[in-house]
């Protein structure tokens, strides 16, 4: 396919992509090469990391760095809790969404409906931090609970619980935030997809006597299926990425921190832990970055 | 059999509208309750739950009042008791005299409603019990019915505007002329713009805001026509690489680029943080706009070049023109995701705090400000909320065009 109609010099192209090209190399390609320097450096970044080896202890020399992303005991708390928030997070927020993009798909007022469970994604992260902290507010001093939470459960007979301190639940709870906040991002754009198969397949299987959950699973299912593998690769990316709800419904305390936290933290008292840090997040996206440009190249050999 | 056959069809119906409006009440409940502690009191946030604001409270107290003061008072509150109550003997009658004794030490209608009577021990957890019924016995004698909106506030507002932790409220401590508001505050309206308000911080967002909206699509749209209409060497592989370059973590970049912006003098400077979120908007921009472009028509395009109209021109007089909806999209887009942008703010400009760093810093470890916080978090709602449900057609095609055409 030919793209140019018009005749153009040899350098026109490049006038127009010169200041998005410039831009980009200044502040994505070169300091992610900085970065990647910074990771074999030491603490304030001006010699190598092998210079922190304590003697007597284990040390990678120049990986120095990498050893403490990868062993430390802070370290592996991140990577276990970014694991379980995968785990649980992506699969929540996309059965979340589908559910509900199929079932307000059904019905008359379809468009509050998604507008509610929409409505997260257009406050901060931070702001729905505060009205989560307020969520799981405890009262422990014996007062009446404010956490509407706790108040449901001391309603019912229960003892308040500390949502947010308590090492086997908080990290759940923060999940619950996630859930929350993405799950109207990923019912738009199934809905979309939804929308998009033929109501005709759809009423022929009905008239051949499928009931509703034979039409959702043998018809629309495999339909949106794409569409389900673009909202799942993208929720991978942006759990991987998760920081504003740890940092400010716990602040990464209790046992809550996560890669991105982890990295936060360090970038002032001990840039080459914190870079390379930052290396392992971007070397857990690179398999989806290359399956989004595989899938891009697809797409368009189909055009 | 027709009236039958809808009655079905909303029986059958029934359990998937349950199941809608369940998870939409789940999903809007957090949110109503800090709208509702907005507007509330600090000693009502302090001392109960939000929801019983929305329930009036005379219904919550007159039952107490019927148990322990209706015998003296009548029904009506009205009625004033001929007795000593400095009598102990009369007081051991009823089994409730410590609390009575703690409440009428409070003043009833801006009277002592007993004066200085004997105080037994225990009497700070009698007041607490007997705050309704107090309360209650207020509004019974300034002849008032109490609405649902009387103990609601906008003072909280008023608090994070200006940034004010006082003890008491920002307009108490100015009307009273406290010396703590004096020497912070100047208690007249320059306080709206006190760096610790959330005033100052709406106004930082603004001037972050927009240029980093406008900077990004009017370099986006020159790069996408490029990509679009031209053809040069190395296209197709330029933009795979766009395509991959949108989803680095831009916790990647912070580092060198805040030592590079410390060597140029830049950290804390608006035009350091234009810059970066141009930097990384411009990925998804391009990669929209080339969408958006790519599809239009290519006669109207050749049609222009034949009428002997050169790049420019047709960029300026069609492409622009013609992709205002996908301009729509994307700015709406960018402009809510530097609105709610905390990381990128908190590290380069911290000195000229933005509302989502206002209100971290507006933050008691302790949990003692609710009232505060709601206020702050809900003002800087206002602006994203009012453009997203004016524009949620176009935020929601920029989201589409993003994940889907990819």
């Amino acid at each position: 396919m030919t793209l140019s109609i018009m005749k153009q010099g040899r350098w026109t192209p490049f006038l127009y992509l010169l200041p998005a090209l410039v831009i980009m190399f200044i502040f994505i390609i070169y300091p992610m090469a900085n970065t990647f320097v910074l990771s074999f450096m030491d603490k304030t970044g001006t010699q190598s990391a092998a210079v922190d080896c304590m003697p007597g202890e284990p040390c990678w020399g120049v990986l120095e760095n990498y050893r403490y992303a990868l062993t430390s005991s802070d370290m592996l708390t991140a990577l276990r809790n970014n694991a379980s928030w995968l785990l649980l997070m992506v699969p929540g927020t996309v059965l979340a969404g589908l559910f509900f993009a199929v079932l307000a798909d059904r019905v008359r007022y379809e468009a509050l409906a998604k507008s509610i469970i929409f409505m997260p994604m257009a406050i901060s992260f931070i702001g729905a931090g505060i009205i989560w902290r307020f969520v799981f507010a405890l009262e422990s001093g014996g007062g009446q609970q404010i956490g509407i939470l706790n108040a449901i459960i001391v309603g019912l007979g229960g003892q308040p619980v500390a949502w947010l301190s308590t090492p086997a639940i908080n990290n759940y709870a923060l999940m619950v935030v996630g859930v929350w906040l993405w799950s109207g991002f990923c019912m738009t754009i199934l809905s979309a997809a939804i929308k998009a198969v033929p109501t005709e397949i759809l009423e022929a299987a009905r008239v051949d006597g499928a009931n509703e959950w034979d039409v959702f699973i043998q018809i629309m299912l495999p339909m949106i299926m794409p569409t389900i593998v673009v909202v799942t690769t993208t929720m991978v990316i942006n759990v991987l990425k998760i920081f504003d709800i740890v940092y400010v419904m716990t602040g990464g305390n209790f046992g809550t921190e996560v890669i991105a936290n982890r990295m936060f933290n360090l970038i002032v008292t001990d840039t080459g832990r914190s870079m390379a840090i930052a290396i392992i997040l971007v070397l857990l996206t690179v398999p989806i970055m290359i399956f989004n440009m595989v899938r891009f190249r697809q797409q368009e050999a189909m055009r | 059999m027709k009236p039958f056959s809808s009655i079905n069809r909303v029986l059958s119906r029934l359990p998937e509208n349950l199941a809608i409006i369940f998870m939409c009440v789940v999903w809007i409940i957090p949110t109503l309750g800090l709208l509702v502690t907005s507007f509330r009191t600090s000693e009502a946030v302090r001392t109960s739950g939000w929801w019983t604001a929305l329930s009036p409270k005379q219904a919550a107290s007159s039952a107490e009042y019927t148990t322990y003061c209706a015998s003296c008072h009548g029904s009506d509150g009205k009625g004033v008791a001929s007795v000593d109550l400095s009598n102990p003997a009369v007081l051991d009658k009823y089994p409730r005299t410590n609390r009575l004794l703690a409440m009428l030490r409070q003043p009833v209608n801006g009277e002592a409603h007993v004066k200085n009577p004997p105080l037994p021990e225990k009497a700070a957890d009698a007041l607490a019990i007997m705050t309704p019924i107090q309360e209650h016995l207020q509004t019974l004698g300034s002849g008032s019915q109490e609405s649902v909106w009387s103990g609601l506030t906008l003072r909280n507002y008023a608090d994070a505007v200006v940034g004010y932790k006082g003890t008491q409220d920002y307009l108490t401590d100015c009307e009273q002329k406290n010396p703590s508001a004096l020497a912070k505050f100047k208690c007249d309206l320059t306080d709206v713009f006190n760096p610790e308000g959330m005033g100052s911080a709406l106004i930082n967002t603004l001037f972050v805001a927009i240029p980093s909206t406008f900077f990004p699509i009017l370099i986006a749209a020159f790069a996408a026509y490029a990509f679009s209409w031209m053809d040069f060497k190395g296209r197709q592989w330029l933009f795979a690489l766009l395509v991959g370059l949108q989803i680095i973590p831009l916790q990647m970049t912070l580092v060198p680029i805040a030592r590079m912006y410390a060597s140029l003098g830049m950290q804390g400077t608006f035009v350091g943080i234009w810059l970066f979120h141009t930097g990384f908007g411009l990925p998804y921009a391009i990669y929209l706009m080339r969408n958006f472009l790519g599809s239009l028509p290519r006669e109207i395009f050749e049609s222009a070049y034949l009428d002997g109209a050169n790049h420019f021109s047709a960029f300026t007089r069609l492409a622009l023109p013609l992709s205002i909806p996908a301009i729509g999209s994307l700015a709406i887009f960018q402009f809510l995701w530097i609105w709610n942008d905390f990381l990128i703010a908190k590290i380069f400009l911290s000195n000229n705090p933005v509302l989502t760093v206002q209100i971290t810093n507006l933050i008691d470890p302790r949990g003692g400000n609710w009232h505060i916080m709601t206020g702050a978090a809900f003002l800087s709602f206002i602006v994203p909320m009012t453009v997203f449900f004016l524009f949620q057609k176009s935020f929601v095609r920029g989201l589409l065009a993003g994940s889907v055409k990819g």
